[in-house]
């Protein structure tokens, strides 16, 4: 191979300025601060606006390609794989699978939990494998949760329910 | 309307594209600089290394993850004077942690093209002005319907992915720790390391749980920094250099962001990436072909995830791989030489300054102290991004 600048070893510098806490502290530098305040009403689609209405009624509602012949949760209007609309809709169990799980300790802020929450993907029972959502589990020791545990959904009481993914509280172990 | 399919793809360019120089600030928590001036430093070593004048590029191109880190929503053109744009034919990729790599391979596009001779490729990521903390920002990748009314963290789908990765091929966090271990004092070596240091597994396994099983030394830092490097045509190549090195590869692939709905223990949307840019560089058999990797690391077990998808380890052998030292920078296969984003630090986008030009300044052989031990002739940088959903590949050889 070629000499040329071989002996450069790379990168030869490195420039900027850290801050350091101190220097926060001490009002060292020179911040100006700004608090967006964007509000947004986001539309749930035609899709997930029949699938939220389902939960509202305690019914897990997905959709089934009649091409490549997927069950697919949540649902969506057209087939992304075949790019074709869909035109059956399946109402699933509230039953299902965990796919994996985490145990949480912080919050969307990365702000520590006082309670760990344990979150999970779970497949739905009556779709194509490994179609799952995310949610969260309950009513079980965090030390007790494994990969393929089955769940049922618990949901809020009809009354309180709102059209919302939260209006499964989370889902639980089924006994034995 | 009944067309004919065409047999494959077929790779068609005007011109072959070199790097002939790169450069990069250091990494921090927060920088006092602006990402303007960040950018700004980063290019003027790139085009010192080059022995090139701003006069002297054709066209930029300008990676940047999230608008949000910033608060700027119209980031590429805020930091346009800093990149050196004024009044050039630009633009701004973005595919999240994607970014680093699809930068480059959008100057790929530019020079292949033949559309300039000399295009600078520049990355910046300021993610300390969102505080307290870049977590914040990330709260709005999230589907606005169906997830965030979970109050997802971010740190989430890593988690998620880690424990099923685990679990398919019944690896133990030990073996995923030491790539922390690795990377963290691969990065004593480079200049603008954020978070090098001498840790042990132990170290690893006892840290602060964040979402189990990550524990705070599985992850990267957030940080500031840029990151930029001089992509050109053959014979502007000639003219600056004896060994420029050779872009033989791109490619890149994107999956839905319906992720809850595919097996996450491997990188598909990775694999299909590599599987263009791997075509393109005419390598079959990229354990024995490829000498040196960058593939992105913002956690230790996706450095071991990303072999796998770039076909440098078997399904499930990566750990193994590591565990032997094969991926040592003495090692058969060296992997983040450079220390990685686990060790230099994770300005998103500005990873493009430890994958795709560390593997530049490796095969150039100017990466000093963190030159890799055998002789190499081609080499791969990776990164990922998005909601489980991008891969993007750039091969490089210093043989054309």
């Amino acid at each position: 191979m070629a000499v040329g600048k071989k002996d450069i070893s790379c990168p030869p510098y490195v420039k900027g300025r850290e801050i350091e806490l101190e220097d926060l502290k001490e009002k060292k530098v020179t911040y100006v601060e700004d608090h967006p305040d964007i509000r947004y009403s986001f539309t749930a689609g035609q899709a997930i606006s029949k699938f939220l209405k389902g939960l509202k009624e305690g019914k897990i509602l997905g959709v089934k390609c009649n091409k490549c012949g997927r069950v697919m949760v949540p649902p969506r209007e057209f087939c992304e794989l075949c790019f074709k609309p869909i035109n059956e809709w399946v109402e699933l169990k509230d039953t299902g699978v965990v796919e994996t799980f985490s145990i949480s300790y912080i919050d969307p802020d990365a702000r520590p939990l006082e309670e760990p929450e344990i979150v999970a993907v779970i497949a739905i029972d009556g779709a194509s494998p490994h179609m799952g959502i995310l949610h969260k589990l309950g009513e079980v020791d965090p030390e007790k949760v494994y990969i393929g545990m089955r769940v049922k959904a618990v949901w809020k009481p009809e009354e309180e329910r709102e059209g919302a993914i939260t209006d499964i509280k989370y889902w639980k172990p089924i006994e034995g | 309307m009944m067309v004919e399919k065409v047999k494959g793809i077929k790779y068609h360019k005007k011109q072959d594209v070199a790097i002939v120089g790169a450069g990069m600030t250091i990494f921090r928590r927060r920088l006092n600089e602006t990402g303007k001036e960040l950018s700004y430093y980063a290019v003027k070593q790139a085009l010192e290394e080059a022995g090139l004048d701003i006069s002297d590029i054709d066209m930029v191109v300008m990676g940047s993850a999230p608008d949000a880190f910033d608060g700027v929503h119209m980031k590429g053109e805020y930091l346009l004077d800093g990149a050196g744009a004024s009044n050039k034919p630009y633009v701004r990729v973005f595919v999240g942690g994607g970014t680093g790599v699809f930068a480059p391979i959008a100057g790929y596009w530019h020079v292949a093209s033949g559309l300039a001779d000399v295009c600078l490729v520049v990355c910046e990521e300021k993610m300390s002005s969102s505080h307290p903390h870049p977590q914040s920002a990330f709260k709005y990748i999230w589907d606005p319907i169906l997830d965030r009314p979970l109050k997802p963290n971010l740190i989430w789908i890593f988690a998620l992915e880690m424990r099923r990765y685990m679990h398919v091929h019944n690896i133990k966090h030990e073996d995923i720790a030491l790539v922390s271990v690795k990377n963290k004092a691969n990065a004593l070596d480079h200049p603008a390391a954020q978070l090098a240091a001498k840790i042990t597994v132990e170290d690893v396994l006892n840290s602060e749980p964040m979402a189990l099983p990550v524990r705070r030394l599985d992850v990267s830092p957030p940080s500031d920094g840029a990151a930029a490097i001089v992509m050109v045509a053959p014979h502007i190549a000639r003219q600056l250099t004896d060994e420029p090195v050779w872009v033989t590869g791109v490619g890149w692939s994107l999956d839905t962001t319906w992720w809850t709905n595919r097996d996450l223990y491997f990188p598909r949307y990775v694999a299909e990436a590599a599987k263009m840019a791997y075509k393109m560089a005419h390598i079959t058999d990229p354990r024995k072909e490829i000498d040196v990797a960058e593939p992105y690391d913002p956690f230790d077990y996706k450095e071991l995830h990303h072999m796998e998808g770039l076909g440098l380890a078997k399904k499930g052998e990566a750990p193994i791989l590591t565990r032997e030292g094969v991926t040592a920078r003495d090692g058969d296969l060296p992997v983040c030489p450079s220390g990685g984003l686990l060790g230099v630090g994770n300005p998103i986008a500005a990873s493009l300054g430890v994958k795709v030009a560390e593997i530049y300044w490796q095969l150039a052989y100017r990466a000093g102290k963190r030159q890799v031990a055998k002789e190499v002739t081609t080499g791969v940088a990776q990164a990922w991004g998005d909601l489980m959903q991008v891969g993007t590949v750039v091969v490089l050889s210093n043989k054309r």
